[in-house]
């Protein structure tokens, strides 16, 4: 699966760098210790976080994670946003919980 | 493997190979925008060398997490590196409050961070643990007051090609 088609299945919003649409999806990981992201994602993974300043970005970019989904309808600081395109990162808002977004995901790709 | 012993008086044995890479980059206390520059600039060079992704995978944490002391907790820092075909060498040194204590700050889920630090997610004590578990060799050197300095060792050959 795709994260254009995970968007739609999902009703995410896309934030940033729409251009990586085309990425596939692996896994998910689910965390707001961003060393424990660092520890234990995997490369293609969607990370679901509330966490929201720019060190998201170099989270993903070193992990090569597919893309972020911020969940709780939680806003993302101006300067993340304005970043993610140059690190190409894909950012998704969401309305769902971290509980919610986690389990739609697993069940559609496992 | 942590033996809190300076050991490097110069760059010894890896002197005679050949360097691919070497490059440094400063690193600002507290500036949390530019975190991760340093790592990203590192991880960008190996993948230009075609190294092997779980190695530059490992580098990249281990760099990362270093940088990310150096930011929440020193004034200032620079992280070094060099590839040779056989290894990466990674020195962070920064000008910090040095550790107190090795053996209970390399124990997974000790921090010294301030509450505002755990706050954007760092700061959970995973860091040092992070970095030793993604070196080949890791060393700390440091002095209470003064600063730290860590060796992060990354073998790049294992019988396979770069």
């Amino acid at each position: 699966m795709n994260l254009a088609e995970l968007a739609e299945k999902l009703s995410l919003k896309v934030l940033t760098y729409s251009e990586g649409l085309e990425r596939n999806i692996s896994g998910c990981y689910v965390s707001d210790m961003l060393s424990d992201v660092m520890a234990n994602s995997r490369k293609d993974e969607i990370w679901i976080t509330i966490q929201t300043h720019s060190n998201i970005l170099a989270v993903a970019s070193l992990k090569n994670l597919s893309g972020i989904i911020i969940v709780n309808k939680r806003e993302v600081d101006e300067e993340t946003l304005k970043k993610a395109a140059s690190e190409h990162v894909t950012i998704f808002s969401s309305d769902l919980t971290a509980f919610e977004a986690a389990g739609r995901i697993y069940k559609l790709i496992r | 493997m942590i033996d809190g012993k300076k050991e490097k008086s110069g760059k010894g044995e890896s002197s005679s190979s050949c360097i691919l890479i070497e490059n440094s980059c400063e690193i600002i206390g507290g500036d949390f925008s530019r975190a991760g520059e340093a790592s990203m600039r590192l991880k960008k060079e190996l993948t230009g060398l075609g190294i092997h992704e779980d190695i530059i995978n490992r580098a990249g944490t281990a760099a990362f997490e270093a940088e990310m002391n150096v930011i929440i907790h020193a004034a200032a820092g620079w992280m070094r590196y060099t590839v040779t075909p056989e290894k990466l060498r990674i020195i962070v040194e920064d000008m910090g409050p040095g550790i107190q204590d090795i053996a209970l700050a390399m124990k997974d889920g000790y921090s010294t961070a301030p509450e505002w630090v755990k706050q954007m997610g760092w700061g959970a004590g995973m860091g040092l643990p992070n970095i030793k578990k993604n070196s080949d060799e890791f060393n700390i050197d440091t002095v209470v007051g003064e600063g730290t300095s860590l060796e992060i060792i990354i073998n790049i050959l294992k019988g396979e090609e770069i």
